[in-house]
């Protein structure tokens, strides 16, 4: 191959580049590419092996304010509320949720903006049950609460 | 296919506080339909809620999200008659919309 030949592919996968560019451009949101998923963590099946892909172990702190039903008698639609008592964990950018017994423990990720209260609200799926973490970084540690919540009927029935 | 998103963003003090629903049946890929085959996962994996054009929060999701998901969120800054929006995309290419002012 002579050096045109070379040019010429890398002229095509310039294009090719571009192309691929172009279409993350046109999302709806512009801002994804600010923080990239964290396909590691989610496709751990275990929590261990999850609260691993997002860092180091969280410490556990009253800070974090996590509000999920004691008994929920569907599994498939379990309301979690996070709160952070901002006084004693200042800068929270990050907000995992992660569900101890499902295949894969972590469910969402949330990247919150400066200026964003840190309050979320959602509703997840619970397999059986165990306990639910709410894992934020404040300032860049990770730190934890956890609660256990009873399921009468689980979240992944078919 | 774009779904919609039922949204609400109502001023309480400081705060503006959002309620969006989307619909979507976030499926795991683990279950089974009644012959036996198992329901191809399909699920959000991507949600976005924006204060104009100010990003507020950008959420990754699992299937672990329930269907038809719910989310609330507050954030500081936010006047009477500013635009809101919540966006999401799936594992599929899927996209979804919604947009409400400030009350």
């Amino acid at each position: 191959m002579n050096d045109t030949n070379k040019g010429r592919v890398s002229r095509r996968r310039l294009l090719n580049w571009a192309a691929a560019l172009g279409a993350l451009m046109t999302l709806p949101a512009r801002a994804w590419a600010t923080v990239s998923r964290p396909e590691s963590a989610f496709d751990a099946t275990a929590l261990d092996q999850a609260l691993m892909a997002l860092g180091e172990t969280p410490t556990r702190h009253e800070g974090v304010i996590f509000t999920t039903p004691d008994i929920a008698e569907n599994g498939a639609v379990v309301p979690i509320r996070i709160e952070v008592d901002q006084t004693v964990l200042p800068n929270v950018s990050k907000v995992s949720v992660l569900v101890e017994m499902n295949p894969n423990p972590l469910a969402a990720v949330f990247d919150i903006a400066p200026g964003t209260e840190v309050y979320i609200e959602t509703r997840v799926k619970v397999a059986q049950t165990g306990n639910l973490y709410a894992v934020v970084e404040s300032d860049g540690q990770l730190i934890m609460a956890s609660r256990e919540t009873k399921v009468t009927l689980g979240g992944c029935g078919g | 296919m774009a779904g919609r998103i039922k949204i609400r963003a109502q001023k309480k003090g400081e705060l503006t506080e959002v309620k969006a629903l989307m619909r979507h049946p976030m499926e795991t890929g683990m279950r089974k339909d009644q012959a036996g085959e198992s329901i191809p996962a399909h699920f959000i994996t991507e949600v976005a809620v924006l204060h104009g054009d100010q990003t507020v929060m950008q959420a990754h999701w699992g299937a672990a999200v329930s269907a038809n998901p719910f989310l609330g969120v507050r954030f500081q800054g936010g006047q009477a008659g500013d635009a809101v929006r919540v966006v999401w995309t799936d594992n599929q290419g899927g996209t979804g919309e919604g947009e409400t002012t400030i009350r």
